[in-house]
């Protein structure tokens, strides 16, 4: 019992620090800010079920709904979630990145990651935990950044950090073929994830015409081109179809 | 005085700079041997899609991405230059790639490997850390039942068996679903096949693979583990020695003659039987059939461990095999559809066939009669004219049966079967075939005499790798010997010839005494 309660508290504080570190809100002293909505269209897609029999410590994590799939994530008010929204371009070339606050982390609970899509800095640390107590290798499969693939049989936590931008590094574990998560390495803080809202915010910019691609794991990519002045705020909304 | 500081200049050696310590390593060299040696497979760019690359699983390195499997540096690391001298100069095992050692000079196997690195932009990144892992000596006592418990505890406890299977056949729940970074499907290593591990089969290998991890497949680093001090550095070494441990102690020795020995009873037909333990067993390694279409590059089978026993009247040979499935399994059909996808059969351009729930299937030929010369056969299941006499096993129906082949395709039954008693555990077959030494049909049933060298052959197919019909594993002829019960001649004459040596030793040694001390007085 008191084991279910420690891997309870472990839970909710790793999705605590994932949900933390999913939104890094780089310093909002004035700077432009461009937000938005990603849509979908089309059919809802009827995501795979995960069998998770060979890991009975994870299956019992989903009383409610057995887990899917979750590379299209389609939200209750028709958006989607996990979209990656970044300034791709349009940067001064004068633009200094801030130093990267705390370590971004990484959770693996109930054989799934948390979160599935997210963004680094460059030099940032990420903290890759292990809460399911069970065995997980993660493996990193950029091609700008250096691979690495550990081992993490127990409850732990392991610190990687990435040298250049690239979008996306897949993340996986090979012990549970359907754990996959991406990481974008992003060399300022200008990104966000869309939750289940379908909603994201782009905080701080400084004045300028930027390029902003938003990435969906299965359907691709979509740019919008912002110009922002002053502390205004400017709309880009994107919308995906069904394939 | 300028003479001198002339001569002083001149006699004076010249300043060594570190560069010229390293061998020089000269890029251009190394492409004409690249080009010529190594392109076939590794393709011209670097990428491992050389012509031959098709029909290889593994696949060869990309040299594109810099990922190296067998290195001494940490998980992502590049490796270092001994690290890639080592793949070239020694090869790897149970993969394609040939030890170049003694095929190309010192300088030209040190040119390639700079030339090598020249395709990935990361070895000219000076900012990448290259740099081996310190690595402990191997604590003693590796072999005792201690550390060996040890060693299987971490096994277990660090999930080893997720993908390598409860007795490291490589044939764990996860196994079925792995790939490697270029998508390729991977199988996880049989730990009882450590002559094929690809960067040596040592229990120092074992442990540097576990620091390292092999990049670009599923095997992680186990280094993190010692730095959170989840396990010590002596028992990570507990577990490579206990991985070894798996393994025969030296790579198995092919033996041309399988000695059947003769038993007072009756021959084991159970292949778990405790009999068998008491027997040798031989090696025979097997290769994919490329002669005939469709060929197969990629067995998933590469030997078989065989024992023969016999009563004077009945022969039991026992087959025992790798196999990480019991064929047909639904779980590894995705797998195997990977596997017919990857390896290429034919440069005939059809499409991969699909994967079917095929069986398991061993094959052991011989000649229909026991040949008086060498003249047998042909090797790859008889011919027309010539037919070879099978017994065939399948592990669904799971039936045995006897018949001719006139070459692959062709495969007569005949009415006599052997009887066929199979076993599936974690991985491994074991089979024992019986049968008669003498029948009626002799015809075209080969009859087994002892003290004859019957010719014999094997065939392998794993139905969850796609392998049926002429796409298998094959070997080539080898002797089954039936020996005879020896006489009790061979135990009694040697006894007798050493009583009469003796009898006539004393004889001599009392006459010679006899003289002495009958003779003329001194």
């Amino acid at each position: 019992m008191s084991k279910l309660g420690v891997a309870a508290g472990l839970a909710v504080l790793g999705l605590a620090l994932a949900a933390w570190s999913h939104y890094p809100v780089p310093d909002a002293q004035g700077g432009g800010t461009i937000s938005g909505k990603v849509k979908f269209t089309g059919a809802k897609p009827v995501m795979r079920k995960i069998d998770m029999s060979e890991e009975p410590k994870c299956k019992a994590k989903y009383t409610a709904a057995p887990p899917t799939d979750e590379s299209v994530v389609v939200n209750a008010n028709g958006t989607l979630a996990d979209v990656f929204v970044y300034v791709k371009s349009g940067l001064p070339a004068s633009y200094k990145a801030p130093a990267p606050a705390g370590p971004v982390t990484l959770d693996q609970d109930g054989c799934r990651y948390h979160p599935h899509v997210l963004g680094i800095l460059v030099g940032q640390a990420l903290a890759i935990k292990n809460s399911d107590g069970i065995l997980h290798n993660i493996k990193a499969k950029g091609t700008k950044n250096r691979p690495f693939n550990i081992s993490q049989p127990t409850v732990m936590s392991s610190d990687r950090t990435f040298t250049a931008p690239e979008v996306m590094v897949p993340l996986e574990c090979n012990v549970h073929g359907w754990m996959h998560a991406w990481l974008a390495v992003l060399p300022h803080p200008f990104f966000a994830v869309t939750g289940t809202d379908g909603a994201f915010t782009i905080k701080g910019l400084p004045p300028g015409t930027y390029t902003v691609e938003a990435w969906q794991e299965k359907y691709g990519t979509q740019t919008a081109t912002v110009t922002v002045a002053g502390s205004e705020t400017k709309t880009a909304d994107f919308s995906f179809a069904a394939k | 005085m300028i003479d001198a500081l002339l001569a002083l200049v001149l006699v004076a050696p010249p300043v060594l700079r570190p560069s010229s310590l390293v061998p020089m390593q000269d890029t251009t060299k190394g492409k004409v041997v690249y080009v010529k040696w190594c392109a076939g497979c590794h393709g011209d760019g670097g990428a491992g899609d050389g012509t031959a690359a098709a029909h290889m699983l593994p696949r060869p390195r990309n040299f594109t991405g810099a990922l190296y499997k067998i290195r001494t540096t940490a998980s992502g690391q590049l490796p270092t230059d001994a690290d890639l001298m080592r793949a070239i100069d020694e090869g790897l095992s149970g993969s394609a790639m040939p030890a170049w050692k003694g095929r190309l000079s010192d300088a030209e196997r040190r040119d390639v490997a700079a030339y090598i690195k020249t395709f990935s932009s990361f070895f000219a990144d000076t900012s990448q850390h290259v740099a081996p892992l310190k690595f402990s000596g191997e604590p003693s006592g590796g072999t005792g039942a201690n550390a060996l418990k040890t060693g299987r505890q971490f096994y277990d406890s660090i999930g080893c068996r997720k993908c390598h299977g409860d007795q490291g056949r490589g044939d764990g729940p996860s196994a079925p679903t792995l790939k490697d970074d270029a998508g390729f499907p991977i199988f996880a290593a049989d730990l009882h096949q450590s002559w094929r591990f690809r960067g040596g089969g040592s229990a120092a290998d074992i442990y540097r693979r576990l620091r390292t991890g092999l990049d670009g497949t599923p095997m992680p680093s186990f280094s993190d583990l010692i730095d959170q001090k989840f396990l010590t550095d002596e028992q990570l070494w507990r577990l490579a020695q206990y991985v070894r441990s798996l393994s025969p102690p030296e790579p198995p020795e092919v033996r041309d003659v399988i000695h059947a020995p003769q038993i007072a009873g009756t021959v084991p037909v159970s292949p778990d039987d405790s009999v068998w333990r008491g027997v040798s067993r031989y090696w025979f390694p097997l290769v994919g059939q490329v002669i005939r279409k469709a060929r197969w590059f990629a067995p998933a089978v590469t030997g078989v461990w065989v024992r023969a026993l016999h009563d004077g009247h009945t022969l039991a040979l026992r087959v025992s095999w790798d196999d990480r499935t019991q064929s047909p399994d639904s779980a590894w059909l995705g797998f195997e559809q990977r596997v017919l996808e990857t390896v290429a059969g034919d440069d005939s351009g059809q499409p991969p066939p699909k994967a079917e729930p095929w069986p398991d299937q061993l094959a052991v030929q011989f000649p229909r009669h026991l040949p008086q010369g060498m003249e047998r056969p042909y090797f790859l299941m008889g011919s027309e004219t010539d037919p070879v006499y099978q017994w065939r096993w399948t592990s669904r129906p799971r039936r045995s049966v006897a018949g001719l082949a006139r070459g692959i395709e062709r495969f007569d039954t005949l009415p006599g079967a052997p009887a066929g008693q199979a076993s599936f555990d974690h991985g491994e077959w074991r089979l024992v075939f019986t049968r008669a030494l003498a029948t009626p049909d002799t015809a075209n049933e080969v009859q087994l005499e002892a003290g004859r060298a019957i010719p014999v052959a094997f065939f392998s197919w794993d139905g969850s790798s796609g392998e049926h019909g002429s796409r298998m594993a094959v070997s080539t002829w080898y002797f089954l010997a039936l020996d005879r019960p020896t006489p009790p001649g061979v135990f009694i004459s040697p006894v007798l010839a050493m009583l009469v040596t003796l009898g006539l030793g004393l004889v001599v040694v009392r006459r010679a005494q006899r003289r002495g001390r009958g003779g003329p007085g001194r």
